[in-house]
């Protein structure tokens, strides 16, 4: 019962983002190539809008990429997130083409800018379940 | 083909709105929709179309406890916000094609007493995709999920929180004059600043209320809304918008802009008026910078410029555009926005008392949900 007190809303994987969260198990960040045209999409999802093929390969995103905006959360709606206080939530465009959203961990809020490049990096969260976490680039 | 006088708004009504109705959302949608439908001045056996919101009152209850004896069709609009407006497109196609008469439109919810957005966001399909990518991540509530798109126009426009401020001033403002709202107190900018923030740029009073109550309006054929007990609103543009990425804002190409971006220019085009011709508008502020954000994709101001249009005065009752004279979602209640289909209602009737616009003849109402759909309604008085 103790992993029970984990009070954080928690995914739950369909067949279609399996592989991802799997992934982010290895400290992966793994996108959906389609294999028809080979667009890269995000978030993982069964057809590619461009051509309509739902085969795809999954690639590792170098985990690089520069903030597309961002909130600073001060409030927690779940009380799982009420020790984190304040926290950074960015929205972050990939070189990859694609956008991920995460906390960036250790930035100071006055710093912060569209453009500015974070990594992406990972953080267990409980048995099972590792989420991406973004860093500022050194 | 065009849905331009298919119908009005032949009846509106509400329950009162409150922190803690005590009642079921079913007696609250019941009340709201008997005194839109004797506002009308119709009986509720003549409703022979439904268009609940979705959720946990569905057109059979409706069937059950007002004896309708022949309901004809019934549909549901789920966009969040967006789904009052939208389901009056929904009832005016429905009357176009000859399927029904009256189409009750009603709403209502313990917003506040029973559960919290936090939590009910989760359970809603629009949010399936932002529940499990985000929600994991801490990015739960909308509050959390809008932030980056403020966040951005304010980067990229240099839009700023006094400016978000004076939406939220101003409709207070009208909230305290108009008399049947929830928040009663006067609000300064330096209020506004001085509120907590709750998501970086969203400070609490940059937040809409949760609100028990209930709402409801009735939409007619244009040829029966003649007779009717009212003068009829005729609805003259109506449409819905869809933003590309509409299941993640996080993935939007340009993050400052809505479905209703789209929506609107159809909208106008249907009622053959442009912003300028607009003498009061209700737009959907579940947040400040919603309403920013949808001045500038209404064509009201440019695209960036909803900051300086706002803090003119312009949206102030006298102002070239008066919004959101009940006091909207932030001061009045939050009903989903079926409050501000009320009040334009009520304006283009004359009716709006001590908020009362002068000479509003031509007005627009906005709905805003999820991940960013949107609806319009041009109405004029008839």
């Amino acid at each position: 019962m103790t992993n029970d007190s984990y009070d954080k809303p928690m995914p739950e994987p369909t067949p279609d983002s399996a592989p991802y969260w799997a992934g982010l198990q290895q400290h992966k960040l793994l996108l959906q190539k389609c294999a028809g045209c080979g667009r890269i999409r995000h978030y993982p999802r069964p057809m590619c809008d461009a051509c309509y093929s739902t085969d795809v390969t999954w690639v590792e995103a170098a985990g690089r990429g520069k903030v597309h905006s961002w909130t600073i959360t001060h409030h927690a709606f779940v009380p799982g997130f009420r020790d984190e206080l304040p926290y950074v939530l960015a929205t972050v465009d990939l070189e990859e083409g694609v956008r991920m959203n995460a906390q960036l961990r250790g930035a100071d809020p006055v710093s912060l800018r569209i453009g500015l490049p974070v990594r992406v990096d990972y953080e267990r969260a409980r048995e099972g379940l590792t989420l991406p976490i973004l860093r500022a680039e050194g | 083909m065009s849905l331009r006088e298919v119908g009005a708004v032949t009846g509106v009504g509400e329950t009162a709105y409150s922190r803690d109705s005590g009642r079921s959302v079913l007696a609250l949608q019941l009340e709201a929709s008997l005194n839109a439908i004797r506002d009308a001045g119709l009986d509720p056996k003549d409703i022979d179309g439904i268009i609940p919101y979705a959720g946990a009152v569905v057109a059979e209850d409706f069937v059950t406890n007002f004896g309708i004896p022949d309901l004809r069709f019934s549909a549901t609009t789920p966009l969040g916000g967006a789904s009052c407006v939208a389901g009056i497109q929904a009832a005016l196609a429905a009357i176009k094609a000859g399927i029904c008469r009256h189409v009750l439109l009603p709403i209502g919810r313990n917003g506040s007493s029973g559960g919290r957005i936090g939590m009910r966001v989760q359970q809603m399909p629009q949010f399936r995709v932002v529940g499990e990518f985000e929600m994991p991540l801490g990015a739960i509530a909308p509050a959390q999920l809008y932030a980056p798109m403020a966040r951005r126009h304010m980067e990229l426009y240099g839009t700023t929180s006094r400016q978000l401020g004076e939406i939220a001033v101003s409709t207070r403002g009208n909230a305290i004059l108009h008399g049947n709202a929830m928040m009663t107190r006067p609000m300064t900018i330096d209020d506004h600043q001085a509120s907590r923030m709750i998501s970086d740029p969203l400070r609490l009073l940059d937040c809409s209320l949760e609100s028990d109550g209930g709402a409801a309006i009735v939409v007619s054929g244009a040829e029966y809304a003649r007779d009717l007990r009212k003068r009829p609103v005729y609805v003259t543009g109506i449409a819905e918008g869809h933003p590309d990425s509409p299941s993640a804002i996080t993935q939007r190409p340009d993050m400052t802009r809505l479905g209703l971006a789209k929506a609107a220019p159809k909208a106008f085009a249907m009622a053959g008026v442009t912003p300028a011709d607009i003498d009061v508008a209700e737009i959907y502020d579940c947040f400040t910078y919603i309403v920013l954000c949808q001045l500038e994709d209404i064509g009201f101001c440019k695209k960036g410029e909803g900051g300086p249009f706002v803090e003119s005065g312009a949206i102030r009752l006298g102002g070239e555009l008066p919004i959101n004279t009940h006091g909207g979602l932030l001061s009045q209640a939050h009903v989903v926005g079926m409050n501000h289909v009320v009040e334009l209602v009520r304006q283009l009737r004359g009716e709006a008392g001590p908020v009362q616009v002068t000479d509003a003849e031509i007005g627009l109402v906005t709905g805003y949900g999820d991940m960013g759909d949107g609806s319009v309604a041009i109405m004029r008085r008839g």
